[in-house]
Order: structure tokens, then sequence, then C-alpha cells
């Protein structure tokens, strides 16, 4: 193996291959995921490669997929599901909050659930009605649930790895609209801890927080801030439960101001936690009070108007100009 | 008429009683009528020794005295809720006596007679009820999974777990427990679906007891239970619920198909819940005294103790002791709720993860540290 070039979605396709071969309990479940390679191609060639057990093709339902997960991680499977849209994770929602999160506790630790639920979320890619959805806060506030969330090639190559190799499930959601991003991955490093969060550029002003799709815009942000002489510290979350937050609270006692940037709506989204724990934590070295920039509290809007809806430059830094001006 | 009705015989197996509509012979599987006689079917024929007859009608006593006693414990206050399953005791001890060692049962939150065939301790089902843990049997080790209380969710679980049976070509199975309302759930359909399309060795066995809490099968079905299978490609049967021959060899044979890889059956048993939902429920509001009193008649333990008397396979000291043993072992159950402890606080931090996440763990300090502040 060497380094190379990869976008990411061929580095998820590579994890989950790797994963597979290290792991003869690794079975990926899905709609299309087989001979289509999934509608997104992130499984492509697997099924052909691992057979139709390890790579199932399922009937088109949700609840379906998680439940019979629920059951084959009994007989010590690791089930990788993959949900097609993040909209399409309703259906499957009850297994998952009422069943998957919580039988390790009901069971007081003798049926883990090491289920990986593979959600591509977030908009930008002018589609339809539940194709562009940000889901993560219902998962996040689900005790016995795990949440990450990746950014770039690097993260989805070893993180898909990490979070299939982990015993408590774990949501691991995909920046549908980055899967085309490419970044040099080495294939024989070592990999950080997956539930760490990680400074993705220092600086001195603003401490800004992403994940996901939002961290390449936030990163473009804080490129053009450098033009104005704005020094933006950027955090990839990378973990949205557990929320890994020391290393933002670092950065907020040195910047005294710190903007959380997401696609999801404002309101008790990740922000508004984040924003709760930064205040108790930092209170007395805040300059400013802790600001959000997220969706609106709309459905997803169509297409045409998802530029409105979605942060972008403009908006995180106008959220940044209001913090420093405060 | 309903299209129920019209598809099923309609009978007053009880002249003059204000009987509910009964299906008979040969749509009903039945081996043991209500008044003690055995009868012969030509596709599920069974031989029982002495025995397992005498073993089964102690199966069936003490599961109910247990039930008995848990009803009490909860007007007493000692449980906080108790979901009896009088009436029912033979669709389950006939069910679980099916299942081999090494089959793996997905109960709902009603199967304290499965859980006896499974040799788990009736306490650990009780400290569910009084609310010390969420059950506490180990649900690898007895081959017995964890109550499950969203109305459904288990069936897809005991499905997902027959695909791994097939995965790790075990010759086992894998048996789903529902009832009557659960099979208007969208999970219990998909179930259906996943366990035809992958031939999975499961067996989902469905207590058509008359009731989902207060409603009848007419806001649930159209048609009988068991015809919903043909639609699904897989075989229906309709055994008599109260009859534990008929239910252990309709059972058998469903569980016998599956480990063969003849794929899934789906069971009707037809019963009758003769007690409440749950010690909270009110049955009086939905359904007639003289119904019950009908399905007396039908008591599933009446006909084996029938039928052991007539032919002299046991004999009154053989029920003297079984009535001894019940009472020994209610006068253990009492002992053991009465004495078991509260749990630990901290336990609801302990197993929500495998791996404890930081944040959790300082949730869990602060807790302790909270509570250390009082003792002070």
């Amino acid at each position: 193996m060497s380094t190379e070039t990869l976008s990411l979605g061929k580095a998820l396709n590579l994890g989950l291959r790797r994963a597979m071969e290290d792991d003869p309990k690794v079975v990926l479940m899905g709609e299309d995921i087989g001979r289509l390679g999934g509608v997104f191609r992130i499984t492509d060639g697997l099924q052909k490669d691992f057979g139709e057990d390890r790579v199932v093709d399922t009937p088109l339902a949700e609840a379906g997929i998680l439940g019979t997960a629920v059951g084959l991680a009994m007989r010590g499977y690791r089930p990788v599901c993959e949900i097609q849209f993040d909209g399409f994770v309703f259906p499957a929602y009850n297994q998952l909050v009422t069943q998957v999160a919580k039988i390790h506790a009901r069971s007081r630790g003798k049926l883990p659930m090491p289920i990986v639920v593979r959600i591509p979320f977030g908009g930008g890619i002018g589609a339809v009605e539940h194709h562009s959805e940000s889901p993560e806060a219902y998962f996040a506030h689900t005790a016995g649930l795990k949440v990450v969330a990746v950014s770039n090639p690097v993260d989805a190559y070893w993180g898909i790895q990490q979070a299939i190799a982990a015993p408590d499930p774990v949501v691991f959601l995909e920046p549908k609209r980055r899967y085309w991003e490419k970044a040099s991955v080495d294939r024989d490093a070592t990999p950080g801890p997956l539930f760490a969060s990680r400074v993705v550029r220092g600086g001195d002003d603003v401490t800004v927080l992403a994940y996901g799709p939002m961290v390449k815009t936030v990163l473009q942000a804080a490129e053009a801030a450098a033009e104005e002489g704005r020094s933006l510290e950027v955090v990839d979350l990378r973990t949205l439960s557990p929320l890994d937050l020391e290393p933002v609270y670092d950065s907020v006692r040195r910047t005294g101001r710190c903007v959380v940037v997401h696609e999801a709506p404002l309101t008790l989204g990740l922000g508004a936690e984040i924003a709760a724990r930064v205040t108790e934590t930092c209170f007395h070295s805040l300059e400013a009070p802790v600001l959000r920039v997220g969706g609106y509290d709309t459905p997803y809007p169509p297409s045409k108007l998802e530029e409105e809806y979605l942060p972008d430059l403009d908006r995180v830094l106008d959220a940044v100009d209001r913090s420093l001006a405060f | 008429m309903t299209a129920l009705q019209q598809a099923t015989e309609v009978v007053d197996p009880v002249p003059g009683a204000d009987a509910p509509h009964l299906p008979t012979p040969p749509d009903l599987v039945q081996l043991l009528t209500p008044e003690g006689q055995r009868l012969e079917h030509p596709d599920y024929s069974i031989d029982v020794s002495a025995d397992e007859l005498r073993s089964l009608y102690r199966d069936l006593a003490l599961v109910r005295r247990w039930d008995v006693e848990a009803t009490a414990l909860q007007r007493q206050g000692e449980l906080g809720i108790w979901a009896s399953l009088l009436g029912q005791e033979a669709a389950q001890v006939g069910a679980g006596r099916a299942l081999r060692p090494d089959d793996m049962a997905f109960p709902t939150y009603r199967e304290h007679g499965v859980a006896w065939t499974r040799d788990v301790d009736p306490l650990h089902v009780m400290s569910l009820f009084r609310g010390s843990d969420m059950g506490g049997w180990d649900p690898l080790a007895t081959r017995f999974n964890l109550y499950t209380v969203v109305i459904g969710a288990q069936c897809l679980h005991a499905t997902g777990y027959a695909m791994g049976l097939q995965r790790d070509g075990a010759e086992s199975a894998a048996l789903a427990f529902l009832g009557d309302g659960a099979t208007s759930q969208g999970e219990v359909n998909e179930a259906l679906i996943w366990a035809t399309t992958f031939d999975a060795p499961v067996v989902f066995f469905c207590q058509y007891n008359q009731y989902a809490i207060s409603v009848p099968i007419e806001r649930q079905s159209n048609v009988p239970l068991y015809q919903r299978a043909a639609g699904f490609g897989l075989p229906g049967v309709r055994v008599d619920g109260n009859d534990v021959l008929a239910v252990l060899a309709v059972t058998r044979a469903a569980l016998a198909a599956a480990r063969e890889g003849q794929g899934p059956t789906f069971i009707e048993a037809f019963t009758y819940r003769m007690g409440a939902h749950t010690t909270s429920d009110d049955p009086t509001r939905y359904r007639l005294a003289s119904e019950l009193e009908a399905w007396k008649l039908r008591d599933p333990i009446a006909r084996v103790k029938a039928y052991l008397s007539r032919s002299g396979l046991a004999d009154p000291a053989f029920f003297a002791a079984v009535d001894a043993e019940g009472d020994e072992l209610a006068a253990r159950l009492r002992q053991g709720v009465l004495g078991m402890a509260d749990p630990a606080g901290t336990e609801i931090f302990d197993s929500v993860y495998a791996e404890m996440t930081p944040p959790l763990a300082q949730q869990r300090a602060e807790f302790v540290a909270y509570h250390q502040g009082f003792e002070s």
C-alpha cells in the first residue's frame, strides 16, 4: 500500500473493503448496494468480491435493515447498514432509537451492538425532498448511539474502519456533496482516534467549529478572513456523540470567541449544545456570546433555494464579524 | 357479519353460553379437546409419553401459580406492574417446549411461560416488573432474548438472528413471539418479507388472544391471521392455543422445517387472555363477563388434567404434589421479590456503552459527588 490521491467516496470504498478483509464477520446491508454498488457507488465492486451473503441487497425497508442487523449482531456479526439518503433513515428510526441504542444497556452489557449505520447526509446537490437533510441531532440526543461525521478522504478511509471495529453502534455521517473531493491518503499511516475533534487550522481571533460538509466551507471562510487580516482557528469536530470539546475549550480560552457552523436547523441543533457547554466551561474567557450559523428552522427547501438555506462562506464571515464586533 | 366471521366456521362450543365465534377443525389444529379427549390430526401427530404429559402439566400448573403470585405481589405494591399470561399457558409452554436448546426465542413482554421452559429464573423476570432492572437473565446463555416492549420490533431481530444462523451453517432456528395487535405493525410485515425472501430459519408464533389491550381483531385484520401468511409466501397454520399438545406438535414441525432449510412458518395460536392486559388494565370496559366464563370452559390446564386423570396416567397424589410444588415456588418467589435489593444508582451509567464515553464518565462522577454531598 502507499500514498495515493483518493476521493472521499473511493476512500470509503477502500476502507470498507479493508474492514471486510480484516474481519469475516463484517456484513454490508442496504438498498442497491450489491450489483449497483450503491446509488453513490460507495460499495462498488464489493459484492462481486465478497459475495451476496456479505454484501446484502436488502428488501426496500429501512426498519428491516436495522432490525435484522440487531439479530445478526446477536450472532456475532458486525453489520454495516447503508441508509440510501438521510431522509430515509426515519422508517428505521424506531429500531435505531428503541432497540439498537438501548440493547447494550437493557442487557447490562451482555448483548453488544457493534452496528454501523452509514448515512449520506447534508445538502448542496440539487436534490428533491428528503435527499439533503441533516438528522444528526436526533441521534446525538439518543443515549447508546455514537455519532461521527467525516469531512475528508483521510478520515473517511480510517474512520469507517474504526467505526466498524468499535464495540458500540455508530451513526456514520458521510458528507454526500464532498464524495468527489480528493486528498492524499496514506494507507500505511497510523490513524488518530475516531472519537476526537481536531484543530485543522490554527488562528488567534475567533474559534470556528464545523463538521462534515461544513469543514471545507469554514476553511474557505478562514482563507478569506486571513486576507482581511483576521485569524480564524478552525476545529473539525469529527465526533458529535460523544462530543470532544477539550480542544475547543483550549482554543476558546485563547480566542475568547466561538462560532459553530452546521447545515442542520439551528433550534436544538448541535450548535445549541456546544454553545451551552462552551459557555459553562469558558465563561470567564468569552469576549462574545457563542454564535451559531445553521440551516433555518424550516423543512429543507426546494433545491433552487438551497444556496440561501445552507451556511456559506459569507454567512460564516458575517457571524465572525458579529462575534468580533460584540 | 364481518369478513372474519364469514371466513371462519362459526360455532358455539358451549351451548347456552355467550361464547365468541370459535374456529373448529380442520381449520384449527387440535389434539386435545377442551373436555380432555385426544384427537388425531392428519398432518400433526404427536407421540407423548406419560412422563412427558405429566411434565407438561407440571409446567402449565407451575407457570400459572407463578403468574397468580406475581399478580398478588403487584396488588400488594411489590411489583410496579405485571403482564399476566393467565389463559395462555398452553400456547407458551407448548411453544417453549418445542424449542431445542440451541434454538433462540424472541419474546414480547408476556412470555413468562416460555421463559420457564428456557430455565430462566422467574425472579429475573419479576425484577423487570419490580423496576429493579430490564430483565436480569442472560439472553445468550438461556437462548431467550430479553423482553421487547415496542410492539413487534423483536420479529425483525429474530429474522436477523436467523440470517446469522444461515451464515453460520447452524442447524437451529429462531422463534419470534408476537400478538394479534402486532400483526398491524409495519416492522412485523417487514420481518415476514425478509424471512421469506431470505428463506430464513425463523418461526413466527402469534398468540391471538382476542384483544390488543382493548381492541378486537376486527380492527387489525379482515381475514384470519394465519391466512395472511399466504400473501407473504409462507405456510400459515392455526392451532388451538389452549391445547398444549397441538401447540407443541405444530411448533415442533415448523421449527424442524426451518432448521432443515425449508424456510419460515407463521403460526396463529388461537387463545384467550383470561386476565387483564396488565395489572393497570380494566377489561370490564371492553368485554363481557360471560365471554370469560365461556373461555374458562376451554381452560388450557383443565383439559390436560382431565386427560391425565381419565386415562389413568396420573393419580390424585400427582396433582397434589404439583400443587404443593406450586406453593413452594410461590413462597420462594415472594421471598425473592421482597428481598430484592434496589440497584445502585450508578448502574444507569455503566452499561450505556461498551466503551464509556468521557462526557458520560463525567456525568457519572457528578452524580456520585452530588449524592455523596448528602452523606457528609
